[in-house]
């Protein structure tokens, strides 16, 4: 489904991604782990069509970049820190907007169903800005699957949760995986990387220094392999 | 899913920027204000007889509108970056240039709604009567330029730290010949001069129009792109 390969991105002088190599088969949920600078959000971004790689190859359900970025958007959602929704808005209005955006048609009824998935089908009117940091998580997640993408992207999605609000996005990420759906997600929270994911990468100062799946850590714990695909 | 049109994404986009707008009034309020408060300074300032009044009317009008005009874009382009709402539209599998033309009818709806409100506080003020078919076209040309070029700078001036102080300078030099032809197509209409004469700054606006549209339409998806 998503397949990167020698990708490099510079910013001016400063190389992000160096010869990064990486896939992702359709279903999986990969947890890309990796200290601050590594190059995480730079990769996401790439795959995500809002950066252009420098050099490499990507392709993602077999459409390469940047070629066919339009086709690749189409099947892409994405959830990053930001929750990308207008404060001045109502839930159903950002909804709406994102709905038209996409193409999505009959979006009266997926917008009805995107909220119930998320829990906020009975805060539809109110205006975006009235939500707290969870909720407006919660309806950055409906915002992205709006158009029932084939591979979701999560960019540090528990960043500024409660832990009331990160037990109920730990929900809505099961459900969106439960789907089928193929998922790349960064964090540092490595305990709900664990529990999530069925792959675990570590990105470091811009290539993937390790890789295993859950039954390859089930005789340690993912922060002893993370500690040491740093160390190496 | 079908792949939407590019009318329907770029109505989308003139529709959720009139909701948001018409809830806050943020952007029309601050142009609004400034533009008031800048005709009102000009009527104590210029104190003159009716004829010299009538003359200077297009370059007061212009000054104002090009200075509130900047207010909105850079506050326009501000809502979508600081929220990362930007993002938002570059997601959609739609052509880059459908969100610039999005903006810039949001940009343009927003600039005429602050001219229909000073038009008549002006011709009030100075008693000079500006509601004219042929003035509001040019009103309108000039408008349709000044914005096509400024929500192109403006997206650019967004993605950095000064933009407050990048976008004017970036917009006032590129838009000094759509400012310079509005003032004498406007000057020359109120002061009844011959269709020949003002035939070269109509001329201007048109060209002008046409060719920053279309470099807009070119070069979007580079300013937008990391």
């Amino acid at each position: 489904m998503i397949s990167v390969k020698k990708l490099v991105k510079r910013f001016g002088l400063k190389t992000i991604l160096r010869g990064l190599d990486f896939s992702v088969a359709a279903g999986e949920f990969v947890a890309l782990l990796g200290p601050n600078g590594a190059g995480k959000t730079t990769f996401l971004r790439i795959i995500a069509t809002l950066a252009r790689p420098s050099l490499g190859l990507v392709k993602i359900a077999g459409h390469r970049l940047p070629d066919e970025a339009a086709q690749v958007r189409a099947k892409l959602g994405v959830v990053s820190h930001l929750p990308l929704l207008y404060p001045d808005l109502t839930a159903e209005e950002n909804l709406k907007f994102y709905a038209r955006m996409y193409g999505v048609a009959n979006y009266e009824l997926r917008i009805t169903e995107v909220l119930e998935m998320v829990g906020l089908e009975k805060r539809r009117k109110d205006l975006v800005r009235t939500f707290s940091r969870g909720m407006q998580q919660r309806l950055a997640i409906s915002r992205a699957v709006i158009h029932d993408p084939e591979v979701m992207l999560f960019d540090e999605p528990y960043t500024g949760l409660d832990q009331d609000a990160s037990e109920m996005l730990d929900d809505v990420l099961r459900s969106v995986a439960a789907e089928g759906r193929t998922v790349v997600m960064t964090s540092h929270d490595l305990a709900r990387a664990e529990d999530l994911a069925t792959r675990f990468d570590v990105l470091s100062r811009g290539v993937i220094v390790a890789s295993a799946t859950r039954d390859d850590i089930k005789q340690t714990n993912l922060l002893a392999f993370y500690k040491q695909a740093l160390e190496n | 899913m079908s792949k939407p049109s590019p009318f329907s994404a770029v109505a989308a986009i003139v529709q959720k920027d009139l909701s948001a707008e018409f809830r806050s009034f943020e952007l029309i309020s601050a142009m609004l204000v400034f533009s008031l408060l800048v005709i009102i300074i000009f009527n104590f300032a210029l104190e003159l007889d009716v004829v010299v009044r009538q003359s200077v009317t297009a370059g007061v009008l212009w000054t104002t509108f090009a200075f509130a005009g900047t207010l909105g874009l850079n506050r326009s382009m501000s809502v979508e970056k600081d929220r990362g709402c930007m993002d938002g539209l570059l997601l959609a599998p739609v052509d880059r240039s459908v969100i610039y033309f999005g903006k810039a009818v949001s940009n343009l709806v927003f600039m005429l709604v602050v001219e229909a409100i000073v038009l008549p506080v002006y011709s009030m003020l100075y008693n000079v009567n500006l509601f004219r078919l042929d003035l509001l076209g040019v009103l309108v040309l000039g408008s349709v330029g000044y914005i096509a070029v400024g929500t192109l700078l403006s997206t650019m001036s967004a993605q950095t730290r000064t933009r407050e102080i990048l976008l004017p300078i970036l917009l006032f030099p590129v838009a000094i010949p759509v400012l310079l032809a509005s003032v004498k197509a406007s000057g020359g209409l109120l002061a009844g001069a011959e269709f020949s004469e003002i035939l070269t700054p109509l001329n201007i606006l048109i060209v002008y129009d046409v060719v920053f549209i279309a470099i807009a339409f070119m070069v979007f998806d580079f300013v937008v792109e990391e």
